[in-house]
């Protein structure tokens, strides 16, 4: 079956939000094991997208599969198969950093709850901060154990919804290798970002929705090539996704 | 394959243990669920008690269903408070993309709602034990004032549940307590009704609070409850009946 290949795909996707048309038609898909970028400014419906694939929205028309499930008529084996990593950190500020660990552990039926809470605080270099109450973290570690609690029980499909924002750079850096490690594992990423180098540093394919549409996606080398080269300075300039996205874009506006 | 719903009862566990400790852990919570209550009945009885004529020796015994009644209505806030922060911080938005029993989440906050409330009720009744609290009640009679509480708990519970789940501000969530907290004020609670003006009269004598108030009076004196208990039953039920249909209406609306 094509479940084995294809983690994500979705097709003709639409939401409205009353008589605002966020999403007029989506398409794309994501292969297993790979890491998607979904960028777009601000309130261009990357979070619209997250939530309709991970069964919190229901999307007016279009059909999506995730893990072979559609997402409507089998949200219980989707939830089964992803974890969901919202815009904003989405951890408990009362309990402390591991009893978080050890709550979402029970939730997901796993055994041995305690020894992968302590697994995931020493992965994600928290540790330290274990037994103290979440009220008391900095806001990069609380991103941290936000990302470490969507890991419990290592879900096969992983939504990001702009993982880094607000991370100082090292941290950034840092989640880029984490990132990089889940996809090497067989994981299928799916991350929402407004940073354009992440995209490009991170991403095996990058879609840029604009307008309620993917207007391109590809390869980030794929999408060098929309561009048109470069004019002949003294040094040969490559374009950067930040000025594909902006020639993209304003070529939309025009027309 | 297992489906969610066989593990409903493990998730809701999960999801008590978590407010649980919320509960435990706040201390403007204990206080004002316990301390509160106490140090009005310790003012009523010490400062205030002289002065009231309450028609019976042991004013003691005539003040402890009220005192009963402003700890349960000062606890509700607690469950807009908490629900509100739950959604706001994205909590429920974790839980409802993990394969759980998704009403668990919003059956968690009841339930902590419910113990919480039993537990402070029999702190209370533990202290008005030691001021000259005497009740030759049997063991049928203590149960039917807890199933009472019981009901009236979950009723103000599920009324607290609609505007945790639909504000838009903490403010505005934890308004209902208000009108609330002024109920025990305006009944037989404290004072006997014959000494309020007319109107007051009226309303005192007509509102929940009082039926509920004279029927757990009687059950713990031993006198005979008539019908007072049947209305105090059925005013608990009819709210408890109204405000969970609303309040689910509004979780699958809003979650
Ligand atoms: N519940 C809602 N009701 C009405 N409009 C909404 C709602 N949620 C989102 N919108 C609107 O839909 C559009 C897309 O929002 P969305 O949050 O998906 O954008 P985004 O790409 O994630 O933006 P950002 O980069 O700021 O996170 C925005 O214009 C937003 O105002
Ligand atoms: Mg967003």
């Amino acid at each position: 079956m094509l479940q084995n290949d294809i983690a994500i795909s979705v097709e003709g996707l639409k939401k409205s939000y009353k008589s605002v048309a966020v999403l007029k038609g989506v398409d794309f898909e994501v292969k297993t094991g790979s890491i998607f970028a979904l960028l777009g400014s601000n309130g261009a419906g990357k979070t619209t997208i997250v939530k309709i694939l991970s069964t919190l929205l229901k999307q007016d028309s279009g059909n999506a599969l995730v893990n072979g499930f559609d997402i409507v008529l089998n949200s219980d084996s989707v939830r089964q198969s992803i974890s969901l990593t919202g815009q904003f950190a989405a951890v408990d500020e009362i309990l402390t950093g591991k009893e978080n660990l050890i709550m979402i552990a029970k939730l997901r039926h796993l055994s041995k709850p305690v020894e992968i809470a302590e697994n995931l605080l020493i992965r994600f270099g928290i540790s330290d901060a274990a037994d103290r109450r979440v009220s008391a973290y900095s806001g990069g570690m609380r991103r941290r154990l936000d990302i470490a609690m969507s890991l419990v029980g290592d879900p096969q499909i992983v939504f990001l919804d702009e993982p880094t924002t607000g991370l100082d750079p090292e941290v950034r850096i840092e989640f880029w290798k984490v990132i990089k490690e889940l996809s090497s594992n067989g994981t299928t990423v799916f991350l929402t970002t407004q940073y354009l180098d992440e995209a490009e540093h991170l991403a095996d394919r990058i879609a840029i929705l604009h307008e309620g549409r993917i207007v391109v996606s590809g390869t980030f080398l794929g999408l060098k090539k929309l561009f048109p080269k470069s004019k002949v300075e003294y040094i040969e300039k490559q374009p950067t996704l930040e000025e594909i996205f902006l020639a993209i874009i304003n070529k939309k506006g025009e027309d | 394959m297992k489906t969610t719903n066989n593990y409903f009862l493990n998730d809701l566990s999960v999801m008590v243990g978590r407010s649980m400790r919320h509960t435990f852990r706040s201390l403007d919570t204990i206080i004002t669920v316990t301390i509160m209550p106490l140090a009005l009945m310790l003012i009523f009885v010490y400062v205030l008690g002289g002065a009231i004529q309450s028609g019976s020796d042991n004013y003691v015994n005539y003040l402890l269903p009220g005192v009963l009644i402003i700890a349960i209505a000062n606890g509700i806030g607690y469950v807009s408070y908490r629900l509100f922060m739950d959604k706001q911080r994205g909590i429920f938005e974790r839980f409802h993309s993990m394969p759980i029993a998704r009403s668990a989440a919003l059956w968690g906050h009841v339930l902590t709602s419910l113990v919480s409330n039993m537990i402070s009720l029999v702190v209370i009744i533990l202290v008005a034990l030691i001021m000259g609290f005497r009740s030759d009640a049997s063991i049928v009679s203590w149960l039917a004032v807890f199933g009472i509480l019981i009901f009236f708990t979950l009723a103000l519970t599920w009324i607290a549940v609609i505007p945790g789940l639909s504000a838009k501000s903490v403010d505005g969530a934890a308004v209902i307590a208000y009108p609330i907290h002024l109920l025990p004020l305006i009944s037989s609670a404290f004072v006997p009704t014959e000494t309020m003006p007319g109107p007051v009269r009226a309303f005192a004598e007509n509102q929940p609070v009082t039926s509920i108030v004279e029927t757990v009076r009687s059950l713990l004196s031993n006198q005979p409850v008539g019908n007072e208990i049947w209305i105090a039953l059925a005013w608990c039920i009819g709210i408890m009946l109204v405000a969970y249909f609303f309040a689910m209406g509004v979780y699958r609306k809003r979650m």
